[in-house]
Formats: C-alpha cells, structure tokens, sequence
C-alpha cells in the first residue's frame, strides 16, 4: 500500500503555536505542554473516511491524552447538523457550497481553507471486464451506473462532467453519499458509479479506476474549519492546522488528494 | 437522572385527584409522563418548525407528491403481499404441531430486530444481481430486482412482515378453535373452514396486524435504500426523499416529514376504533 509509508511525525510544536494564538478559555482547560486534550469532534465528508481516520490516529499520538470522534457523511447533511447545533468541532467538506451552509449561519471560527483537492474517476469491477473507457462508455444499453444524488458534492461534480461531456446518463440510483455509490460497485450490483479517485484507490481491491478527462471540469475543493461553538476549541484550531500540516498533507497525497 | 431533584413544582399537579384517589405511585407517574413527553415532543418540534405559509405549494411540487404516491403503492403492495404469505404462516405457526415450531417463530421475528440496512445488505446478497437467487432469476428470467419498485416493495415486505405474522398468530391463539372444530364435524373441508370460519374470526386481529405492516413499510427506509437505491419516481420513496432533502434543504424536509406522519397519524385514527382497539 502506498499509504503504508506515510508515516506522521510529531507536530506538538504545531499544536502549541496555534492553541497559544487562538482565544484562551474554552470550557476544555487544556494540560500544559500540548495544549490539546479532551475529544476532537470531527464532522468530515464521507470521502475523507479513509485519510482522516489515519489522521486522526496520527494525531492522537501527536497529542497524547486527546481523542479525535468523525463523524463521516454526505457534507450537506454534516452542514445541516452542525447549523442545528450539533456539538462539533472541525467541519471538513467535500465541497465551498456547503461549507458556506455553515460560514453564513455564522457558525465558522474564521476563514476556512481549502486543504485537498479531488476528482472523480469511474469507478468499475476489478479488471474493468465491460471495457468501461469513458463517459460515452456508461450510456451502453445494460450497463448499469450508481452516482451521488446532486445534492451532496460527488452528485454536483458528476453532473457538471457529464455536462461538460455531453452525455446524457440515466443512472438506476443517486446514492446519499460517495461510499454508497462505491459500495454498489463492490456488491456488483452496477457497472459503474462516478467516485472520487481516493474512494477508487481505498477500495482497490475489489474495483478499478477509469480516468476520464471531463473530471478535470470538476475539481471538487476540500475546505476545513473550526467551528463557532466548538466545545473544544483549542483541540479544534490544532486539528486544523494538523490537517494541513506537511504529515497531514502527506497522508492526503498518498490517499490520491491534491493538496494545494 | 438528576434531573429528578426538579421534581417539586410538578408535585402539586400530581395531588390534584381528590375525587378518585386512585394514587398512582409517583415513581411511576413521573417516568410514565417524561416518557410521554419523550415520544411526543419531537413530534411537536417537528410541528412547530413546519413553514404552514409555504406548505400548499411545497406540496404540490411534483417531487413531493411523486415520493408519495410511489410510498402508498409500494406500502399497499409490500402488505398485500405480506398478507399472501405471512396470513397462511401465522396460521401453520398457531395451528400446527411441528417440530421446529420455535425455531421457525423465532426466525420470523429476525428482521424485527435486524437494523434494517441490515436486511438491505442481506437482501442484495440473495436477489442482487451477483445474488443466491438473484443471478438465477436474471438469467432465467431476465428479472432484476435492486434499483427497481418491485425490489422497494420487497425490501418492505422483508421488514413489515413480522408485524403481521406476530399479529395474526396472536389472534388465532386466542381464536376458541372449538368453532373450527365444530365447522369440521358439520362436514366443512380444512380450507372451507379456515376461510369461512378462522378468517372471519380473526379479522380484527389480522386488520391490525395489516395496518401495523403497511405503517411500517410506509416509513422503510434503511433496507429500502441499500436495496433498491435511491431514484425519483422509481425508488425514492418519501422516507428516503426525507432524507436526501435534509442535504440541502431542511424546510422541505420537514415538509415532506409532517405529510408523512400525517398520513399515518390519520390511517392509525381512521381504523382505531373499528379495528385496533383492544377488545
């Protein structure tokens, strides 16, 4: 696995720096020397299942005595949680739209960042055996595609790279989140299903991944932030700059992210 | 729960019988009224957060009434199809000895407690395309069944079934087979008998059970969507467009939401007195 040799190094120092310059207080009295404790509670995109939970591990060794909790899902629906006030931390999303769900209800602690970039790719059994070689390939009579309804950012970059291809797909379902859409290839109950790459290569067993070039048309932007009423901010603003630390970015690129 | 040490301002309310003096013990008043107010206060949020201005026209929006319509199919299908072969299950498993029975009961209340995405997965692996039978059934008959209205009404039916084979089952144990019995020795053949007389007998017992199955293949959600996917007028029945609007908008969400307890709520009142109530 290429993943494998990504191994984190230790950014207490990091930590230290942005708990220092962020607001003191909080109602998580952080223990001397990390400046993080406590739970991290981690509202991430459901494509940022695999990295994050690495992350998570990596920094958990970092800052001994915290817990990173993820809660993984479609970033729309993680957006509308977090505004109905559930009692996270760090908001990731796969996409700015519904990072701006949250910044303009006012529940951001800054400026979020964008930390990875991702593109799709198709998604198909191991060994491709239907041939599968590019958009125009999937509107085949019985072949049957999964891809993300347009309401989550898998959907909304699919549409616009079946747009900018000019291929009229009807796709047999529109899945909630990136990992159903995968999941259906793995069950073998589609042909194909529009992913992101970094979903592909986490699953890189069981299916194969198809470039295709519209993907360029819709490159999906990862921003993060800490949020407003974090019940651990001082463990949130570390994580955040953990995430885009070189250890942090290290893992991104070796799961198939961009990092800018 | 220390939530109890509140207790006192509520204490007054509780003496205000003096006429019955029926005195129910407070241990058991005060869980008995928070767990009320547990299974009716979001439903009261969900009331109170409904946009009534907009709701006509949020209604009429074709995507709406479509997940409607295809829910009330599907529920109506998935519990008709329950009937067919739960009704004649419930009664092999009230009326016959044989060995097993336990097992057999015990396997039929399985999807009861299985998470329904569960069943979903489950349910892919038998009738999938790469399924046990699924395969077969393609091949053969060039039937696929995930991803289409009749794999929602299956997926339904897996776990609305219960409700009404327990329901049933129930009703003819406490059916007197002293009226089966008599119908036999008036030379009335098995099936005669069971449709004329068991049937009739049981009725309200199995209207329950029937409206217990289709509330719950109404609100299937977890092994509908593992199933059968997620598609506008096909498979997206209202739980799963609940769902899918909560990405992106709440306020329709919740639209779609109050039409669906409506619907039950309304069902449930309409047939409680003259079938569910308890005899």
């Amino acid at each position: 696995m290429r993943r494998a040799r990504v191994r984190a190094t230790v950014a207490t120092a990091l930590a230290v720096a942005v708990a220092a310059s962020g607001c003191g207080g909080g109602d998580s009295p952080g223990g001397g020397g990390s400046g993080t404790s406590g739970t991290v509670t981690v509202f991430a995109a459901a494509s940022l299942t695999e990295s994050f939970t690495r992350i998570g591990d990596d920094f958990e060794a970092a800052n001994p005595g915290t817990t990173v909790v993820f809660n993984f899902g479609g970033s729309s629906g993680l957006a509308t949680q977090i505004n109905e006030g559930a009692p996270a931390d760090v908001f990731a999303a796969a996409a700015p739209r519904n990072m701006a769900t949250v910044t303009d209800a006012g529940n951001a602690d800054g400026t979020p960042s964008v930390f990875a970039r991702n593109q799709l790719v198709i998604a198909v059994a191991r060994g491709n055996p239907r041939g599968i070689r590019g958009l125009a390939d999937l509107t085949r009579p019985g072949t049957a595609v999964a891809v993300c309804a347009e309401q989550v950012p898998c959907g909304a970059a699919a549409r616009t790279a079946l747009d900018a291809a000019s291929v009229d797909l009807t796709p047999v379902t529109l899945e909630q989140d990136v990992k159903g859409a995968l999941a259906k290839v793995r069950l073998g109950e589609v042909d194909a299903a529009l992913v992101y790459r970094t979903d592909a290569a986490a699953a890189d067993d069981d299916v194969s991944a198809v470039e295709f070039p519209e993907s360029a048309r819709a490159v999906n932007d990862y921003p993060i932030v800490a949020l407003a009423d974090a019940p651990n901010p001082a463990g949130a603003r570390a994580f955040v700059a953990y995430v885009r630390s070189d250890a942090g970015r290290a893992v991104l690129t070796g799961a198939g992210f961009q990092t800018p | 729960m220390t939530a109890t040490r509140d207790a006192p301002p509520a204490a007054p309310a509780v003496r205000r019988t003096p006429s019955r003096r029926t005195r129910i013990p407070l241990p058991l008043l005060l869980p008995a009224a928070l767990g009320l107010l547990f299974l009716v206060l979001p439903l009261g949020g969900l009331l109170v957060r409904t946009p009534w201005s907009t709701l006509p026209q949020r209604l009429t929006e074709p995507g709406a009434l479509t997940a409607l319509r295809l829910s009330l199919q599907t529920a109506t299908l998935a519990t008709g199809l329950c009937l067919l072969l739960g009704v004649p299950l419930a009664w092999l498993l009230a009326r016959v000895e044989f060995p097993g029975r336990r097992i057999v009961r015990a396997l039929v209340t399985v999807p009861l407690v299985l998470p329904p995405v569960v069943g979903g997965v489950a349910l892919l692996l038998v009738f999938g395309r790469r399924g046990l039978l699924g395969g077969w059934l393609d091949a053969t008959f060039g039937i696929t069944l995930p991803f289409t209205t009749a794999g929602v009404v299956l997926a339904e039916a897996f776990v609305a079934m219960p409700f009404l084979v327990i329901a049933v089952e129930g009703a003819l144990r406490a059916a007197d087979p002293r009226y089966e019995e008599a119908a036999a020795t008036l030379g009335a053949g098995r099936w005669t008998t069971f449709t004329r007389v068991t049937l009739p007998l049981v009725a309200p017992g199995l209207a329950a059970g029937a409206v217990l199955c289709w509330a719950r293949a109404l609100g299937e959600f977890g092994a509908t969507i593992t199933f059968a996917g997620n598609y506008p007028g096909r498979t997206q029945t209202m739980p799963l467009a609940v769902y899918l609007a909560l990405e992106t908008d709440l306020e329709a969400a919740i639209v779609l939401s109050v039409v669906l307890l409506a619907v039950s709520v309304t069902i449930l009142a309409a047939l409680r007195d003259r079938w569910i109530s308890a005899p």
